[in-house]
């Protein structure tokens, strides 16, 4: 996972996606004679408020260890990285399996971790007709390696692994996780067993799962291929398998006996670096609200349902938006409707994003006000949030120029009543004997009188009352 | 003394430029034409760039006249006009840089070194690349792929190595002073074979950002100097912790030669320790004769002589040929061909175009230390050799330390030998590998040594003496040396050309 920092893991270069070929580069990510890493403290800040966030017991001293290996992507032809004393051990990530249907939620567990290690990552081989060339833009910057333990049961829980992961890892500021820039990648390692068996078979690595529903579609494939092997009688065998995500298919990379001897050994060029408890305490403070503690609040402290919790919450922004409307109108059932409804379709319509929207969370909270004053009608009230969505007008702005104003003045809603019983004595004998729906007869003329003014409830209360005995 | 301008030291010629009497540009034509008279019998450089020097002496000089046209100027810059001369591992942005290999040949570098980037801030002339054993790796300059450096004393005779080159153009009046690097001796033991001062700083006491890395846990870049004074100058200059290398230690330089002035002037009688491991067999009777004067030297100007025991000596030049081995098969693994240096032509793929294209541009030496740093490294041979490697490196620097509760420096023999014939050691790695045993400790151990002159053999090659510093007090050490210089003579000898 690539951590987000301004500039590379161990050099000033910047970080960046979709530049010209080589022009995020210096004299140290292209690894010129005599030149140095120098550690990025913003990285390592990052990777320790990561094990923070999940829990992760962060080791006293960052150290940083070679792994040797010649490749064209790698300037150096070793990657620095942490081999035998990750900064991270252990922690958990909480995730949710699909439930039932979609509006209930699905089972939780927490997936063990085993390590996180920071690490820079290569360049891009682009190849060509007769040439293949090197691309050193993407060349060390900094790297994040998430192991889980082997406590993952199917493709769903892999699955589920990854998106909160990934939410964990928005919602810390820790990565952007976008994996179509290549900031998130995965491997899987498969194995199958009988069951009922305690000991894990042998394992299958599956390389190149370049999307949440490759790494579902891969594993599935994988767990089939594995159980045809075994049922025809044939063993597994330890290996690194390429997926293709398009094709569904895959095919051996290595086998066991071809893996690479790393040669790891302690980065002369980098002292150990402590980590002491004022620096673990003050990346605490910065770490916010976990995003399964979060829904749990929202639904209990504001009663919101788990289908709209589970729409706001996993978007930290949205989240935020709602939880600043809820706030300001203290109507938080209402906000998050408007929020989860209206402006999410809006954006969806508009195609721009929540950071974009005219729309912030006064205007939700001034528009759920006015519908709960009673000020406009809940009609009046998806036409004023359209409006305000273009405009970006407080919604009262909007009332008063489109002249949305419900009817207010109950003297005249009393006459308006009284006129339309007075003018039809059939249907007032019909709702007298019992006819519920003769009562429609009546609202007919006081909307037509109120020119659709009046509130559909409050006509409705009214000829009750002068109709009752 | 005029004619012999190039001869002078850093002090004298800084005087002289002061004073109005010299200038820059004089000094390096007088240093060129020296130069281009005797390097075709020395050859201690790879390449020099007349022009580039005499622009940068250009420059000084003008720098120097606007000051004291402005009178702002202040005191001079400490290297103000004086040509350096640069080890060809050390990065001068816009001139070759090849570490004397193939693989490097043609190679620009672009961008300067902390050291570099200092000597010019400091005033100083980057001038020339100097020779080496290629990547550093030897003790005679004959593994250079561009030919061997002959001992200014005895052409016949290698001038010691690494940095044979930079000792060399010191000793020749080459160059007025110059800038090597020390991995296991590659600053002193050239220098006592060329009758140079040259020290290697406490690991962290100047920046390795430029220097092509060796064995980065062992690397340092010094000076060569024709004084304490000129080496205690230049090591000033370079000396400071700088942000590109991590290493580099944030601790104060202190004004080296006001501090060995201090020292002199307070009289201060030093404790010196002799270890009795560093006499033993292997040594030459006459360099051990010269080192046992220069002890006596000591103790009649009232220094107090103690024996003191290294006793896990004999373990060092095995723990650091795997350590350093096992550093530079990683550190080298850059030169690759695919960005830079020498590309195989006949390359078909890439994994060929790496085998054909570091076939081509490592020379043996420095093939047979990859490959005998690879086979450390290897899973399953990491904790016997690399590990134990460490824990002895751990135990050699206790044995300093150790000793250090006794005494304030550490007086030995630079080299067991003076300078030995060309071809003489070249067919047998491991009798070259011995001629470092006095000075690996130093480098295992992190501390400061210097190398002075100490005398000459019967047929006029010259000795050197060391003295070994406690981390990180390079003035004490500087003013040991000082103390032993100012009251013998060898520094005035020049060889003749």
């Amino acid at each position: 996972m690539q951590v987000k920092t301004r500039s590379k893991m161990f050099t000033r270069a910047a970080v960046g996606y979709g530049q010209p070929e080589n022009t995020l580069t210096d004299p140290v990510v292209l690894a010129l004679p005599g030149t140095l890493p120098v550690m990025n403290k913003e990285a390592l800040d990052k990777i320790i408020k990561a094990g923070l966030l999940l829990g992760c017991s962060i080791a006293p001293v960052c150290k940083w260890d070679r792994k040797n290996y010649f490749y064209p992507d790698s300037p150096k032809n070793y990657q620095i990285s942490q081999y035998d004393q990750p900064i991270c051990r252990g922690g958990s990530v909480e995730i949710e399996l699909p439930g039932p249907s979609r509006n209930v939620m699905g089972e939780h567990k927490h997936i063990e971790l085993t390590r996180i290690h920071l690490e820079e990552d290569v360049g891009k081989l682009n190849h060509g007709e007769g040439v293949s060339l090197v691309d050193f833009n993407r060349a060390g910057t900094p790297l994040m390696e998430i192991v889980s333990e082997p406590v993952i049961r199917s493709a769903d829980e892999a699955f589920a692994y990854l998106t909160a992961l990934k939410t964990v890892m928005i919602y810390g500021g820790i990565s952007d996780c976008d994996m179509e820039k290549g900031q998130l990648r995965c491997d899987a390692n498969i194995s199958i067993r009988p069951a009922g068996a305690t000991a894990l078979g042998t394992k299958v690595e599956l390389k190149n799962l370049n999307s949440f529903s490759f790494v579902r579609d891969g594993i599935e494939h994988e767990i089939r291929r594995q159980l045809a092997v075994v049922q025809s009688g044939g063993t597994i065998a330890q290996e690194t398998r390429d997926y293709d995500g398009q094709a569904g298919t895959s095919q051996s990379l290595r086998s066991k006996e071809m893996a690479h001897d790393y040669r790891y050994f302690p980065d002369p060029d980098l002292m150990p670096v402590e980590v002491d408890e004022a620096w673990k305490s003050a990346l605490r403070a910065e770490c916010p609200e976990m995003p399964f503690d979060r829904q749990r609040r929202l639904q209990k402290d504001y009663g919101v349902p788990y289908t709209i919790t589970s729409v706001l919450v996993p978007d930290r922004e949205l989240g935020d938006f709602f939880e600043e409307a809820a706030r300001a109108c203290g109507r938080p059932q209402a906000a998050a409707n408007w929020i989860a409804n209206d402006l999410l379709r809006e954006l969806g319509a508009a195609k721009a994003s929540l950071a974009q929207s005219k729309v912030r969370p006064q205007h939700v909270a001034a528009l759920v006000k006015l519908v709960e004053d009673g000020v406009i009608l809940s009609n009046a009230a998806k036409e004023v949030f359209i409006d305000m969505f273009q405009t970006g007008e407080m919604p009262a702005a909007v009332v008063e120029r489109r002249g949305l104003k419900a009817e207010t003045n109950l003297d005249e809603l009393e006459r308006w009543c009284a006129e339309a019983i007075a003018a039809n004595p059939k249907s007032v004998a019909d709702y007298k004997g019992g006819k519920e729906s003769a009562l429609n007869a009546f609202k007919g003329p006081v909307m037509r009188a109120a020119k659709g003014k009046a509130d559909p409830k409050r006509v409705d209360e009214t000829l009750r009352r002068l109709l009752s005995p | 003394m005029a004619e012999e301008l190039f001869n002078e030291s850093v002090s004298e010629l800084s005087r002289l430029m002061a004073q109005g009497s010299l200038s820059s540009v004089d000094l390096m034509r007088a240093v060129i034409a020296r130069t281009k008279a005797v390097d075709p019998r020395i050859r201690a450089f790879n390449s020099f760039d007349e022009a580039d020097a005499l622009a940068q002496a250009r420059a000084s000089d003008e720098r120097r006249a606007e000051a004291k046209a402005s009178g702002s100027g202040g005191p001079p810059r400490p290297l103000e006009g004086i040509p350096i001369g640069m080890k060809d591992v050390i990065s001068v942005a816009g001139q070759p840089l090849t570490a004397s290999s193939q693989i490097l040949a043609g190679f620009i570098s672009p961008y300067d070194a902390t050291a570099t980037r200092k000597l010019k801030e400091a005033g100083a002339i980057c001038w020339g690349r100097l020779n080496l054993d290629e990547f550093a790796m030897g003790s005679s300059t004959e593994n250079s792929a561009f030919g061997t450096t002959s001992n200014p004393w005895d052409l016949e005779r290698v001038p010691g190595g690494s940095s044979g080159g930079s000792a060399a153009a010191v000793a020749a009046g080459e160059a007025i002073a110059s800038l090597g690097s020390d991995t296991g001796g590659s600053i002193r033991q050239p220098a006592a074979l060329c009758s140079v001062v040259g020290m290697k700083p406490s690991y962290g006491r100047v920046s390795r950002y430029g220097l092509i890395a060796f064995a980065s846990s062992l690397d340092q870049i010094g000076p060569f100097a024709r004084s304490v004074e000129d080496a205690a100058t230049v090591l000033g200059v370079i000396s400071g912790h700088d942000p590109r290398d991590s290493t580099s230690l944030k601790i104060d330089v202190p004004d080296y030669n006001r501090g060995i002035a201090d020292f002199v002037k307070a009289g201060r009688r030093w404790k010196l320790g002799v270890p009795k491991e560093y006499f033993g067999d292997g040594l030459d009777p006459e360099v051990g004769a010269a080192v046992q004067a220069a002890i006596d030297e000591y103790r009649r100007m009232g220094c107090e002589i103690r024996e003191v025991s290294l006793p896990h000596t004999k373990y060092a030049v095995g723990a650091y040929y795997i350590i350093a081995t096992a550093e530079c098969s990683s550190n080298l693994a850059r030169f690759d061909g695919v960005r830079y240096g020498h590309r195989s032509a006949a390359a078909t793929d890439a994994v060929d175009l790496y085998f054909k294209s570091r076939a081509e541009g490592f020379g043996p030496e420095v093939k047979r230390r990859i490959i005998l740093g690879t086979y450390v490294l290897s899973s399953g041979y990491y904790d016997a050799y690399y590990l134990r490697a460490q824990k002895v490196r751990t135990l050699i620097r206790r044995d300093f330390l150790e000793a250090y509760k006794e005494v304030d420096a550490i007086v030995t023999p630079t080299s067991p030998t003076p300078a030995f014939k060309k071809g003489e050691k070249a067919a047998n790695p491991l009798a070259m590998y011995l001629n470092d045993i006095y000075t690996i400790g130093v480098n295992l151990a992190g501390l400061p040594g210097i190398s002075l002159p100490c005398g000459f053999t019967k047929s006029g090659l010259p000795i050197g003496l060391q003295v070994i510093g406690q981390p990180f007090r390079e003035t004490e050490l500087l003013a040991v040396a000082r103390g032993y210089e100012e009251r013998t003579h060898w520094r005035e000898r020049r060889p003749k050309l």
